[in-house]
C-alpha cells in the first residue's frame, strides 16, 4: 500500500518534484472520499482546498438560467481539481461534483500558500506546475470552442 | 463507371442529422473493404463520396452512414425504404489491418469519423486473436451526437477490448467523460512499441491526436489517418480532391501520418 507521500510523488502534477518540496506539500495533504453525487466544492465557495483524484470521476459544472446545468469538463485519476486556491479572491468558479464514488487527496490551500510565502522557490515550483495544468485546460477549451464536430466532417 | 442500382433496405437515424442506410444490390454488388468509400447517387440530385460503415461480404449488402449537410446527403438521408439509389465503387485504399496483426490496435474516432472506422473495429473484434490489446477511443460533440450507441455499448461490455468515450459538453447527469479525445490517449492500454493507430475525424482533431500519439511514443509510421476532401470522380481524374501531390480518392483516403502531417500544416492546401 502506497503512503500519501508516494501517491503524491507519483501523480502527474507533482512528478519529478524535489523530495524536500514533496514533504512540504504532503504536510498539507490528507485523504478524502466522496459518494456519488456529492459536491467537492460549489461555485462561490471559499477555495481553501484542492484535490488530486486517485479514483473515480469529478465533473466541473456550470449552471445557467437558460441552459440549466452543464458539465464543462471532467477530471479522472491523476487529475487536479481546483486552482482557485492560488489566486485572489480564492473563490471557486464552478461546482465540482463526484459523478461516481471518488477517492482523492485533499490539499489545504491556505497551508500551502503559507509555505510558499516562507519559501518562494516552493511557490515557483508549484506555480509552474499549476500553470501547466491551466494551460492544458485553456488549450482544451480553445479547441472545443472550434466545435470541430459541428462542421462538415468525414462521412 | 455507371452507378449500380441499390434498393434501400433500411434507414435508421443515428443522431439529429445522421442516418445509416442499408442497401441491397439489384444487380452486380459492390464489395468494399474497411476504409474504402463508394460514390452514392441520389438520382436527380447528385453524387457524394461516403465511406462504408459496415461490410457484408456474403450478400453484397452495403452500409453507409451519412450526415445530412447538403442537398445530396439530405436526399440520401431522406430516402424511403425501397427507394433506389446509385452506387459506384469501391474506391480508395483500406485500413492497414493486415500490417497491424501481432501488435496492439488503437482506434481513435471523432464525430462521424467513427463510421469509416467501424468496419475496422468489427474486423479486429471478429479476429480478436490476431491483435494484442484493442482500444477504441471516441470523441463527440455531445452524448446525443454519439454514433452506433448500441453497438458501442456491446464493445464496452467485452472483456477483451477497451472502449473510452468523451464528449465536448454534456448536461448535468452525464456520467461519462467531458474533454478532448486526446485526453484519452495517455491512459489507453497500448504498447507503443507494437501498436498501430487508426484515426479518423475532423482534420484538426487528427492533428492533435497525432501529436498526442507521438508523445505517447508511437512511431509516426504506424499512425494512419483517413482523409476527406471534395471527391468527385473517385478515380483520380478530376483533381477535385487534390491535397498537394496527393489525390485523396486515388492515393487514399487512408494515409500514413508522416505522408499527411506536413501537408496539413500548409494553410493554402
Amino acid at each position: 500500500m502506497q503512503t500519501l507521500d508516494e501517491l503524491i510523488a507519483s501523480s502527474p502534477v507533482f512528478a519529478g518534484m524535489p523530495a524536500e518540496y514533496l514533504t512540504l506539500v504532503a504536510g498539507c495533504a490528507q485523504n478524502a472520499g466522496f459518494e456519488e453525487g456529492a459536491l467537492l466544492f460549489r461555485e462561490g465557495d471559499v477555495a481553501d482546498t484542492f484535490y488530486l483524484v486517485r479514483r473515480g470521476r469529478v465533473a466541473f459544472e456550470l449552471h445557467t438560467p437558460d441552459r440549466g446545468g452543464l458539465v464543462i469538463e471532467t477530471a479522472d485519476s491523476g487529475d487536479v481539481v481546483g486552482w482557485s486556491w492560488l489566486f485572489p479572491p480564492f473563490r471557486a468558479h464552478f461546482d465540482a461534483r463526484a459523478v461516481e464514488e471518488v477517492r482523492a487527496i485533499a490539499f489545504d490551500g491556505a497551508c500551502l500558500r503559507g509555505k510558499c510565502e516562507e519559501d518562494p522557490r516552493l511557490g515557483y515550483e508549484l506555480m509552474q506546475r499549476f500553470a501547466q495544468v491551466m494551460i492544458d485546460r485553456l488549450q482544451h477549451t480553445r479547441f472545443r470552442l472550434l466545435d470541430v464536430y459541428g462542421g462538415v466532417g468525414v462521412s | 463507371m455507371a452507378p449500380l442500382p441499390y434498393r434501400v433496405r433500411s434507414r435508421s437515424q443515428e443522431t439529429a442529422d445522421t442516418w445509416t442506410l442499408e442497401l441491397d444490390p439489384l444487380g452486380e454488388p459492390v464489395i468494399p473493404r474497411a476504409g474504402q468509400f463508394d460514390m452514392l447517387y441520389a438520382f436527380g440530385v447528385g453524387e457524394v463520396p461516403i465511406s462504408t460503415s459496415g461490410a457484408h461480404e456474403g450478400d453484397g449488402r452495403l452500409t453507409h452512414t451519412i450526415r445530412a449537410v447538403g442537398p445530396v446527403t439530405r436526399a440520401l438521408c431522406a430516402a424511403d425504404e425501397d427507394a433506389v439509389v446509385g452506387v459506384r465503387g469501391p474506391f480508395g485504399n483500406e485500413w492497414p489491418l493486415a500490417g497491424a496483426v501481432g501488435g496492439d490496435l488503437l482506434v481513435v474516432a471523432g464525430g462521424i469519423g467513427l463510421a469509416p472506422l467501424r468496419p475496422a473495429i468489427r474486423h479486429a473484434l471478429a479476429h480478436r486473436g490476431d491483435f494484442g490489446t484493442v482500444s477504441v477511443l471516441l470523441g463527440a460533440r455531445t452524448p446525443a451526437d454519439l454514433l452506433f450507441v448500441g453497438e458501442v455499448e456491446g464493445w464496452r461490455s467485452r472483456l477483451d477490448a477497451e472502449v473510452d468515450v468523451t464528449v465536448d459538453a454534456a448536461a448535468v447527469g452525464w456520467h461519462g467523460r467531458v474533454g478532448l479525445v486526446t485526453t484519452l490517449i495517455p491512459g489507453a492500454p497500448v504498447d507503443p512499441a507494437t501498436a498501430t493507430a487508426l484515426v479518423c475525424g475532423p482534420e484538426i482533431m487528427m492533428e492533435f491526436v497525432v501529436g498526442a500519439l507521438l508523445e505517447r511514443g508511437l512511431p509516426i509510421e504506424r499512425i494512419w489517418l483517413s482523409m476527406e476532401r471534395n471527391m468527385r470522380c473517385g478515380v483520380g481524374h478530376c483533381g477535385h480532391c487534390q491535397l498537394g501531390p496527393k489525390l485523396i480518392c486515388r492515393d487514399g483516403p487512408v494515409f500514413r501520418a508522416d505522408e499527411m502531417m506536413q501537408l496539413l500544416e500548409v494553410r493554402e492546401l
